[in-house]
């Protein structure tokens, strides 16, 4: 008898239900496709290095599904206690009927199960089926032999997300089961008298929080934006507290405000509709701004680490061909007790292994790196140092000898790189570097005509800008201040580290592949066992390493940014729409009277889409310029790690969030229309 | 001259086995200027015949014909504009908009037939001082009493000038004072503005404030009486007087 009750409950109430099932199977999808990548890329072959950082993804993603298990289950009982608000009448009626509130508490938690299980059985469903495209998606990415691939379920996964999801279901029981053990009739009876009293907040007092709250915004953006040298772990904490709290206090005063500017324009106020339709906005907004203002937060949070993401994956992808153009990069530096480089004879540490080493080299070219005690850093900038240290605060920080190659080396590693060789007079100089804070001080240092001393030798810069290029390859845009100086400068005593930066004789993949194999252990064991032996430093990079690293790291950002982007724009989406629906089914007789004045039916709809439109649309406004400047803040931290423009990341953000949140929009507005939709 | 006519109207309910015939075959007519009450126990079919003269509900057979058109052919966009221009409604429950205020509320019905802003509030103003409630333009429908939310509704249904007026148990959520008041005012509406009113009650009172009143029982036209030259307390007995005739099942609605 229960079930059957709670079953036609559902199907009664399937309209308010629908977007809460359906936000629930997608939230089970989403969390079973991600936590199956685990097995789905078990099959792969793929190299050692891959295999490494699928598993720190895989690890990543099982430590951030606690996260978005909690926003999940944040969600569903934000929702559930939404909708049981919404049957307090019914409650009443079962009350007044004898029911017990054992019983009552029985047929919620029937209902419960239902909705629980059904959710669970479907989107398992199509997280299966999605996962087997993901599967593809990931091969594709980290270029994995698709050849053994068979259809795969997680077992695994599923019997998380059953765990996950069932101890959500149980809070939310546990929770309904206590409110109704609570409640009172004659609160129930009364609950569907809803206060018709329209607060119009003072304008006025409107009008000064929301100025005092845009100027709070206007300072921390400022903080973040364009501030960022001053920025510590505090200030960035008070930065968001301050945007957050104000994000709050602008939903209130606009909510107030927005109504109040309408009024005063009369003709648009008093056309068609407008009255009817503003006045519905108006007092959902005054009643929601706590749920807005985490809505709002929420998307600026998705929006940013959306764009985060797709920035990193884009440069990374890119970068790589840039800024490693050889195959490899070794460097050798043999230091003294403070550090400092001691001459260094790379061949020396190969021993009799040199010979087998040469032999895998094809075009190379090894050259020293030169440093003078008296040019370091902070000397060669000389009386600017001051001056400098106010534009770019970081340069406060640095101090080191400045490294020098020989003209004739730059030249010959530039032919290598395929990059521009360049000519300097006797007592000319040249600065090149590619990581964008020093770029930055040598950009504000050479048109000053800086001069700077080399082994006695006075000499001063011929470009007025910053070379953009390195002598050793990372495959990043960090490279530091490398000065390049004529070889009749160079003291030979100056010679410190060796590097030798070339491509491999094989030009195939399979060659490639293997003679990357033969030097890494060479490289291994000849240079751990020097370790103990001599004080210094030593690496070696290579271009594949520089890729699977960039392959990596993109994946990562990218799930992870996506996983976590989904599940909140699907609760910022469940959230606006369940709470537009309920609105409009309580609207339905304003809609009734509105026909009954002989208004249009295009005019209604009209009403409708304007209605959820704006309230969709608010918090995604606010959010839009909280992201812009966060991202400013973004870009600044960002910048060692990538370059590049920001405009295609953007798009992408947009297109993931008009998906979701448009969809959830869509929905809204369609069920929202068929809702208000005449009974017949 | 008559304004509205109906002829053989008929509406059924249900289906074959168990047909209610809720209206069967009335016919009148309402002249210009008139200030019509139809009367009769609750179940006699008279909120029906009102929804179907303000084309709420369809009819199964007959015609009425407002004016030169045959409303009853109307369809669509044609039956809101028609509604929105020669109608106007007063509701028992009132059917104002919570959220909007009393000028707002009478606003509506002008806005929708997209009026100037100017227009509207000189008709809004002009509207509110014949039916007394100026003071209370400003204010939400939470706040206005039964009598004033009424006089709200009168004002917004007759805003737009429409051919009739058409109101359902007017008086039926008022005190008996309150009622009085917006009785006086359908009445000066009726004498000074030559509004055409056509009203169902239950009540011998409020039927009184008419100049001619329809009886209906079980569907059909019982009697007609008109005021003529009498008092209204005269024609009050004379209602009592059908009421009485039609027997017991008036008799509650006294």
């Amino acid at each position: 008898m229960l079930f059957k009750i709670s079953l036609s409950n559902i199907r009664k109430s399937i309209k308010d239900y629908a977007v809460y099932f359906f936000t629930l199977i997608i939230g089970v999808a989403v969390f079973y496709v991600f936590n199956a990548i685990e097995t789905q890329t078990a099959f792969m072959a793929v190299t050692e290095d891959k295999r490494e950082i699928i598993d720190v993804l895989t690890k990543a993603i099982s430590a951030v599904s606690v996260f978005v298990a909690i926003v999940l289950g944040l969600l569903i009982v934000y929702a559930s206690r939404f909708l049981m608000k919404r049957r307090n009448k019914e409650f009443a009626l079962y009350m007044m009927l004898g029911m017990s509130k054992w019983r009552i508490s029985a047929l919620l938690l029937c209902e419960t199960v239902i909705i629980g299980v059904g959710s669970l059985v479907v989107g398992l469903l199509i997280g299966v089926g999605l996962s087997q495209v993901m599967s593809a998606v990931v091969a594709n990415l980290f270029e994995a032999d698709m050849t053994n691939y068979k259809f795969m379920v997680s077992n695994a996964s599923i019997v998380k997300t059953i765990l996950y999801f069932g101890i959500m279901y149980i809070v939310v029981m546990l929770r309904s089961g206590f409110v109704i053990s609570k409640c009172r009739l004659i609160t129930l009876m009364n609950s569907g008298k809803r206060s018709e009293k329209i607060a119009m907040k003072n304008p006025w007092v409107c009008m000064i929080v929301f100025l005092l709250s845009a100027a709070v915004l206007g300072y921390a953006y400022y903080m973040v934006g364009w501030n960022q040298a001053d920025l510590d772990e505090e200030k960035i904490v008070i930065a968001i507290a301050m945007g957050a709290v104000s994000t709050f206090f602008i939903f209130w005063s606009v909510a107030g405000m927005l109504l109040r500017v309408v009024m005063s324009a009369k003709g648009v106020y008093h056309h068609g509709l407008n009255s009817f339709t503003f006045r519905q906005i108006s007092s959902k907004v005054n009643t929601t701004v706590a749920s807005m203002t985490v809505i709002c937060l929420m998307l600026f949070l998705t929006i940013c680490t959306l764009s985060t993401a797709f920035v990193i994956r884009n440069s990374m992808n890119s970068q790589v061909e840039e800024y490693f153009p050889v195959d490899f990069c070794m460097e050798a530096e043999n230091q003294d007790d403070n550090n400092d480089p001691l001459y260094t004879d790379i061949d020396d540490c190969f021993g009799d292994d040199k010979e087998s080493l040469y032999n895998l080299m094809g075009d190379h070219h090894k050259f020293h790196i030169y440093t003078d005690a008296d040019l370091t850093f902070v000397k060669s900038l000389g009386d600017k140092y001051e001056e400098l240290k106010k534009e770019i605060p970081e340069v406060g920080w640095l101090e080191y000898r400045l490294r020098m190659v020989k003209l004739s080396d730059y030249n010959a590693l530039m032919k290598l790189f395929g990059r521009k060789s360049i000519d300097l007079a006797e007592n000319e100089y040249a600065v090149c570097a590619t990581y964008n804070t020093i770029v930055n001080v040598y950009n504000k240092l050479l048109p000053k005509n800086n001069e700077i001393t080399a082994f006695g030798n006075t000499l001063v810069p011929k470009y007025k800008k910053c070379i953009d290029s390195f002598v050793c390859p990372t495959g990043m845009a960090d490279s530091f201040d490398t000065i390049i100086v004529p070889d009749s400068v160079i003291n030979e005593s100056g010679a410190g580290g060796e590097i030798i930066v070339g491509n491999y004789k094989a030009s195939d993949k399979k060659g490639i592949e293997s003679a990357e194999k033969a030097l890494k252990e060479i490289w291994q064991k000849k240079m751990y066992g020097r370790e103990s032996s001599i004080r210094g430093m030593h690496c070696l990079d290579t271009r594949q390493e520089a890729a699977d690293n960039a392959i990596g790291v993109s994946a990562l950002v990218t799930f992870l940014g996506l996983y976590i982007g989904f599940v909140f724009l699907v609760s910022c989406g469940a959230i606006l729409a369940l709470k537009e629906l309920s609105e409009s089914a309580d609207s339905i007789p304003r809609y009734t009277m509105l026909r009954k004045l002989g208004v249009e039916e295009s005019e209604i709809t009209k009403s409708v889409f304007r209605q959820s439109g704006i309230f969709f649309l608010l918090p995604l406004l606010l959010a839009c310029l909280h992201a812009y400047f966060g991202m400013r803040l973004g870009k600044f931290v960002l910048d060692m790690l990538v370059s590049g423009s920001f405009i295609k990341p953007m798009f992408f953000t947009a297109a993931v969030v008009v998906l979701i949140y448009g969809g959830y929009f869509l929905l809204t507005f369609l069920g929202s229309k068929a809702i208000v939709k005449e009974q017949k | 001259m008559s304004l509205l006519k109906l002829e053989h109207v008929e509406k059924y309910y249900g289906n074959k086995s168990s047909l209610t015939k809720a209206v069967n075959d009335i016919s009148f007519s309402v002249d210009k200027g008139e200030f019509t009450a139809i009367m009769g126990a609750s179940g006699s079919g008279k909120t029906t015949l009102l929804n179907c003269i303000s084309t709420i509900d369809r009819v199964t057979a007959g015609s009425i014909v407002l004016g030169d058109t045959d409303i009853t052919k109307l369809k669509g966009k044609e039956l809101n504009k028609f509604r929105r221009e020669k109608l106007g409604f007063i509701f028992q429950d009132f059917n104002l908009m919570d959220t909007l205020t009393a000028y707002e509320n009478i606003a509506l019905a002008l806005s929708i037939q997209k009026c100037s802003a100017k227009d509207i509030d000189k008709a809004v103003k002009n509207v509110a001082e014949q039916l007394g409630i100026t003071e209370v333009l400003g204010k939400y429908p939470y706040q206005m009493s039964g009598g004033q939310k009424q006089r709200v509704a009168s004002a917004r249904a007759i805003v737009t000038d429409p051919s009739l007026v058409l109101a359902d148990e007017p008086t039926g959520a008022l005190d008996s004072k309150s009622a009085k008041m917006l009785l006086e005012r359908f009445n000066y509406l009726n004498h000074e503005k030559d509004a055409t009113i056509i009203m169902v009650t239950h009540d011998s009172f409020t039927a009184s404030y008419a100049s001619r009143v329809i009886f209906i029982k079980d569907g059909k036209i019982f009697n007609e009486i008109n005021r003529g030259g009498d008092s209204r307390k005269q024609f009050f007995d004379k209602i009592i007087d059908v009421v009485t005739l039609l027997g017991g099942d008036m008799s509650d609605a006294l």
